[in-house]
């Protein structure tokens, strides 16, 4: 099986039970390839957060099916989608999001340390290497507050991968990065997807970093306007 | 389990001030607690001591009035071989009559007691005034500190009894050797105190019997149930017993009052510290809204996310207990220490029952552990969407 995520007739309607129900998605139909780099752009408010959450199991669909490595996961329970999420989904969310109690390294062991109760010099040791990947071993001990804004993006893009997820979502992950770090950001990613096998569905409205994507995806109106695939 | 743990003491540590704050507070409801409790406790005592201390407790006697209770002994020895309860017990007769001297005359209460025993209860070797001598022979008589005056005796004088009972004997000869300070007025006027044989020569009765048999218990308040088992186990139709319960039932209605009163002060005291801790946790969720939103995200159950609510009540619970213990302990040392009356003992008088104060800290993290409840569910409930929309 080459696919990793099949959407299939996706509505999302919010409000659905009052006056003004607002309709933010209509039959969504997508097919994403395993290890694909893929992008998702258009006008804000076109829909783009609503599919990702979705995707991502945060949010679920009015109508439609989300299937994952051929497993419907409409039908989970809420528990099984949270050891799902942690196992197979990694986030990177456009306000950074981690938390500011922890240091940089424990933000990034956060997601094993849900779901294992030990922390081994193996996973201890591949913290690290993220770390340095995104180019913050030396942080490791600051607190996630005392980052500035592009390293904890960078921490948080460490944090998404320690679970070796198969997707990784993030939304503009570089929303708020100065042109230069917005690069380095993508060229990163670009090589873990390369590296690591990891699927990437990344939504952005700079149009020069979606050209550098496999696939763009463009949304108007809450629907698939444009899809082109290189 | 252990990450919620984790996560929880992190969080109660990035707000070092606020986590003070509660403790703190919860440190002062379990001190007040601990101190109210052991000062109810301790008047408790002090009351039933004072008032019930010196006399008897259950007290048997012939269930027909003027009649006596035969073989005495063998009804102490079955009492003090079937009851767990009894802490002294001792025969003893009252009579009375007149006392003379010359030519004064005073109606008085005259007792027979067998002083051995009879002092663990009345402590009348304690009570004596100076020069005074416990009697060791027949017809040596005490009297209550008030008759030394009115009839203007002193020790060794000779007195003169008629007993009001028409059987008894006549212008008995009697020897004073001392005086007794019972620190009650009615007694001191009117008490004179022999040996039982002395009582039951006058009375002209067997040295086999007596008027009753006095008893004082280990737990007071068993009183009713060690009655019920002495009759039965006694199993003579013509005994009765009287319970101090009987005799006393203000006191009784007073002790319950203030049983009342504590629990409703320590209920209160308990009410507040899980309203304010729960108000801080609820508050405590809406600022980590966030945080939980990206444990969510990131895999967290629920039940997980409410762990780490229970376990800041749980934390702070424990060290609100442990210090308020530490500060309810020096209150009660600062108060019975510093507040003494004149001869060094305290005004206040506590009770400091180790039992108790660890109920009440057990209480106070038990409290805590439940006021994060609501902020718990509070936290599970919350939605990961709305987190992440709103930044
Ligand atoms: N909870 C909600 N209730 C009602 N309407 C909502 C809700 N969430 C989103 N919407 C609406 O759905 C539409 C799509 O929102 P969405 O956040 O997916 O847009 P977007 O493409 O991510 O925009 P942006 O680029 O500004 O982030 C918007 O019109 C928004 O107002
Ligand atoms: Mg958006």
């Amino acid at each position: 099986m080459d696919n990793i995520l099949e959407l299939k007739n996706i509505d999302k309607i919010y409000g659905v039970n009052t006056k003004n129900p607002y309709q933010a998605l209509s039959n969504i139909n997508l097919i994403f390839k395993k290890n694909s780099f893929n992008s998702i752009i258009g006008q804000s408010g076109s829909g783009k957060s609503t599919l990702l959450n979705i995707i991502g199991t945060l949010d679920s669909p009015t109508k439609g099916e989300v299937i994952f490595n051929n497993q419907d996961i409409s039908k989970y329970t809420k528990d099984e989608l949270a050891i799902f999420r942690n196992k197979s989904i990694g986030f990177i969310f456009q306000f950074h999001y981690l938390l500011p109690e922890f240091s940089a390294i424990e933000n990034v062991l956060m997601p094993y340390k849900i779901s294992n109760s030990k922390v081994n010099q193996d996973i201890i040791n591949r913290a690290h290497e993220l770390l340095e990947i995104v180019g913050l071993e030396k942080y490791k001990n600051q607190l996630a507050n005392n980052l500035s804004g592009g390293q904890q993006q960078r921490v948080a893009i460490a944090r998404s991968l320690i679970n070796s997820p198969n997707i990784v979502l993030a939304d503009e992950p570089t929303g708020n990065l100065d042109s230069d770090s917005t690069e380095a950001v993508y060229n990163l990613l670009r090589e873990i997807n390369k590296n690591n096998n990891t699927s990437f569905i990344i939504i952005t409205h700079d149009r020069k970093i979606a050209e550098k994507t496999d696939r763009i995806i463009e949304l108007k109106d809450g629907e698939v306007y444009t899809d082109i695939e290189k | 389990m252990k990450l919620a743990f984790n996560i929880a003491k992190r969080f109660l540590l990035s707000a070092k001030k606020q986590t003070i704050v509660i403790i703190l507070g919860i440190a002062v409801g379990v001190s007040v607690q601990v101190f109210i409790g052991s000062l109810i406790s301790g008047l408790q005592k002090d009351l039933v001591d004072t008032t019930i201390g010196s006399q008897s407790q259950i007290t048997l006697a012939n269930d027909e009035s003027n009649q006596y209770i035969d073989d005495y002994t063998n009804i102490i020895a079955n009492i003090n071989d079937n009851q767990s309860n009894i802490k002294s017990i001792t025969p003893t007769i009252t009579t009375s009559g007149q006392l003379s001297i010359n030519e004064d005359n005073e109606n008085i209460v005259f007792r027979g007691f067998e002083f051995s025993s009879a002092n663990e209860i009345y402590k009348i070797e304690e009570k004596l005034v100076e020069n005074s001598t416990m009697p060791n022979s027949s017809n040596e008589i005490l009297l209550g500190l008030n008759l030394k005056e009115t009839l203007d005796l002193k020790i060794n004088d000779k007195v003169y009894y008629n007993d009001n009972n028409p059987s008894a004997k006549s212008n008995v000869e009697l020897t004073v050797v001392g005086f007794v300070d019972f620190k009650v007025l009615d007694l001191n006027s009117s008490w004179v105190v022999s040996n039982l044989e002395t009582t039951q020569d006058i009375l002209n009765i067997q040295t086999t019997e007596t008027l009753n048999v006095e008893m004082q218990l280990k737990d007071v308040f068993e009183a009713a149930n060690t009655r019920d088992s002495i009759l039965l186990t006694l199993n003579q139709s013509n005994i009765e017993a009287v319970t101090w319960i009987e005799k006393n039932e203000d006191l009784l209605a007073g002790l319950e009052g203030q049983s009342i009163s504590s629990l409703m002060i320590q209920i209160f005291v308990i009410i507040s510290v899980v309203l304010g801790i729960s108000s801080v946790l609820a508050i405590t969720v809406l600022q980590k809204s966030k945080q939980l939103g990206i444990l969510k995200a990131m895999g967290i159950k629920d039940c997980g996310a409410s762990k780490i609510f229970l376990f800041e009540g749980f934390i702070l619970g424990l060290f609100g207990a442990i210090m308020g213990i530490l500060l309810g302990i020096s209150l009660l040392f600062v108060f019975s220490t510093f507040a003494t009356t004149s001869d060094g003992s305290p005004v206040v008088p506590l009770d400091i029952n180790p039992s108790f104060i660890a109920l009440s800290a057990l209480i106070a993290l038990t409290a805590s552990t439940l006021a994060a409840l609501s902020p718990a569910i509070k936290s599970s409930k919350l939605s990961v969407i709305e987190v992440i929309r709103n930044g």
